[in-house]
C-alpha cells in the first residue's frame, strides 16, 4: 500500500523525466527494431502507457484485474495486437514493459526507505507489478493466436468438403486432404444432406486430392458409401491414382461392391449412362438438325 | 395394442412407420407383414421410414430381417426415405443392410419396385 503510493508520487512528480529516459533507453537498446516500428510510435505508446500507469497506481490497488487497471490493460492489449501485426515476437512485446523497470528503479533509489527490509520489499513489489503487466501482453498475444488457430480449423473443415452438382441427379464430392474420423463425419453429413435436398441418385466421391489411403481411410470411405446407399443413392469412387491402387491391394482392403474408376470423367460417364443419358457430338453446323432430333439426352425408358 | 398399419395397394403392400419403433412393435410388424404378404399374395413391399428418427441395432436388424423374409415369400422389398442421421447411425453400428434395396423417397421406391417386378415377369 505504502510502496505503491511512493511509486505513484515518484511517477506523478517526474513523469516527463521518466518518460524521456524510458524512451531513450528503448530507442538506444541494441535490439531496437527500427525496421518494424517508428520512433514516433514508440514515444506515443510509452507516453500513453506511463500516463495510464500513473492513473492506475493512484487507486492503490495492485490487482491487475480490478477496474482501476482496466484502462491500462486495454492499452496493453492494443499494443500487443499492433506489435504482433508488426511482426514482433511476444518476448519483444513484453520487453516494452520490462524496460520501464530500469528507469523506475533509478528514480526510486533516492526514495527508498532507510530500513533495508522495507526497501527490498518495495523493490520486490514494484518488480512484481511490472512483471505482471509484461506477462499480460504475452497472454494477450497467446489468446489472439489461439483464436486464429480455432477459426482457421473451422474454416478448413468447411472449405474442404464441398458437394457439387454435376448434373441433375448426379453429385460429386471432391475430397481434398487426409480423411480422418472427424472429417469423415462432416463429409458424410454434407453428402447425405445434399442427397436429400437434390434427390440425387448417384454420388461420385473423387479422391484425387487424398494424399494417402490407409486401411482407416478406406474404412471411412466404405462407411460413406454404405450410408449413401442406405439413403437410396449409389456411390462411385473415382480419382484413384496408380500408387493408391497398389496400396489398397497391398493392404488387402476389400472395396467390395463399390464401383471404382480411375478418373472423375469415367465416373461421370457411368453416372450419365445409369440415368439413361448420354453425350453425343453435335455435328457440323449444316447438319445440325439431325443429331439434335436425337438430342444429347436420351429418354430413360430407352435404356 | 399398438400396431403399424399395412396398406394394400394393388399387388404392393405399403408400410409407413410414423412412430418411434420399440422392440415389441417391431416384432409385431414382422408377424403382421409376413402374414399379409402371404394373404394378399403381394409382389412388392415398400417400407417408408422417413418419420423414423431413432434407430438401434435391433431395429436395424429387423429391417434386414423383414427384407430377407419378404424375399423368401417372393416379394421385393424397398426401404425408402431414410434420414441422413439414421443412415449414419446404422453404418456406425456396422449395419450396412447390404441385402436391402433402398430408395430416396416413396416415388423412387415405387419406380424401383415396378421395375424389379417387370424384370421378373419378363424373365
Amino acid at each position: 500500500m505504502n510502496e505503491q503510493s511512493v511509486l505513484h508520487d515518484l511517477v506523478s512528480r517526474n513523469e516527463a523525466e521518466i518518460l524521456q529516459r524510458w524512451i531513450e533507453r528503448q530507442l538506444g537498446a541494441s535490439n531496437f527494431r527500427s525496421d518494424r516500428i517508428s520512433k514516433v510510435e514508440v514515444s506515443d505508446q510509452s507516453r500513453r502507457f506511463l500516463s495510464l500507469f500513473r492513473q492506475s497506481l493512484s487507486s492503490g490497488s495492485a490487482d491487475l484485474y480490478s477496474p482501476a487497471w482496466a484502462n491500462t490493460r486495454q492499452m496493453l492489449e492494443e499494443v500487443s495486437v499492433s506489435r504482433a501485426q508488426q511482426g514482433f515476437a511476444p518476448s519483444e512485446t513484453a520487453l516494452f514493459v520490462f524496460s520501464l523497470k530500469e528507469t523506475l528503479f533509478e528514480g526510486l533509489q533516492d526514495q527508498l526507505p532507510k530500513d533495508l527490509k522495507a526497501a527490498s520489499q518495495m523493490i520486490l513489489d514494484t518488480n512484481q507489478l511490472l512483471d505482471r503487466l509484461g506477462l499480460f501482453t504475452t497472454e494477450v498475444y497467446q489468446r489472439g493466436r489461439e483464436q486464429l488457430i480455432i477459426r482457421q480449423q473451422q474454416e478448413l473443415m468447411e472449405l474442404s468438403t464441398p458437394v457439387v452438382t454435376l448434373w441433375e441427379g448426379v453429385l460429386a464430392l471432391p475430397v481434398i486432404g487426409t480423411l480422418d474420423s472427424a472429417r469423415t463425419q462432416v463429409v458424410m453429413e454434407n453428402l447425405l444432406q445434399r442427397i436429400v435436398e437434390t434427390g440425387a441418385a448417384i454420388a461420385i466421391i473423387d479422391i484425387t486430392g487424398v494424399p494417402t489411403v490407409d486401411t482407416l481411410t478406406a474404412q471411412h470411405l466404405l462407411k460413406t458409401v454404405a450410408a449413401a446407399r442406405l439413403m437410396g443413392a449409389d456411390c462411385i469412387i473415382s480419382g484413384i491414382r496408380p500408387q493408391i491402387a497398389q496400396t489398397i491391394v497391398h493392404l488387402g482392403v476389400d472395396l467390395g461392391t463399390v464401383i471404382t474408376k480411375a478418373t472423375l470423367a469415367d465416373a461421370f460417364a457411368i453416372a450419365l449412362r445409369r440415368l439413361g443419358l448420354g453425350v453425343t457430338k453435335v455435328g457440323a453446323p449444316k447438319k445440325r438438325r439431325e443429331p439434335e432430333a436425337q438430342s444429347t439426352t436420351r429418354d430413360r425408358t430407352e435404356d | 395394442m399398438e400396431r403399424i398399419p399395412i396398406l394394400k395397394m394393388g399387388e404392393y403392400l405399403l408400410v409407413t412407420i410414423q412412430v418411434d419403433m420399440h422392440d415389441r412393435l417391431a416384432m409385431t410388424l414382422q408377424d403382421d407383414l409376413t402374414a399379409r404378404i402371404v394373404e394378399a399374395r403381394a409382389k412388392g413391399v415398400l417400407i417408408d421410414i422417413s418419420a423414423l428418427e431413432i434407430v438401434d441395432s435391433f431395429i436395424g436388424r429387423m429391417l434386414a430381417d423383414i427384407a430377407a423374409m419378404s424375399r423368401v415369400l417372393d416379394a421385393e422389398t424397398v426401404v425408402v426415405g431414410m434420414r441422413p442421421a439414421v443412415a449414419i447411425t446404422l453404418v456406425e453400428l456396422g449395419l450396412s443392410l447390404t441385402g436391402v434395396r433402398t430408395a430416396l423417397n416413396v416415388e423412387r421406391g415405387m419406380d424401383l419396385l415396378r421395375e424389379r417386378i417387370r424384370e421378373r415377369f419378363s424373365e
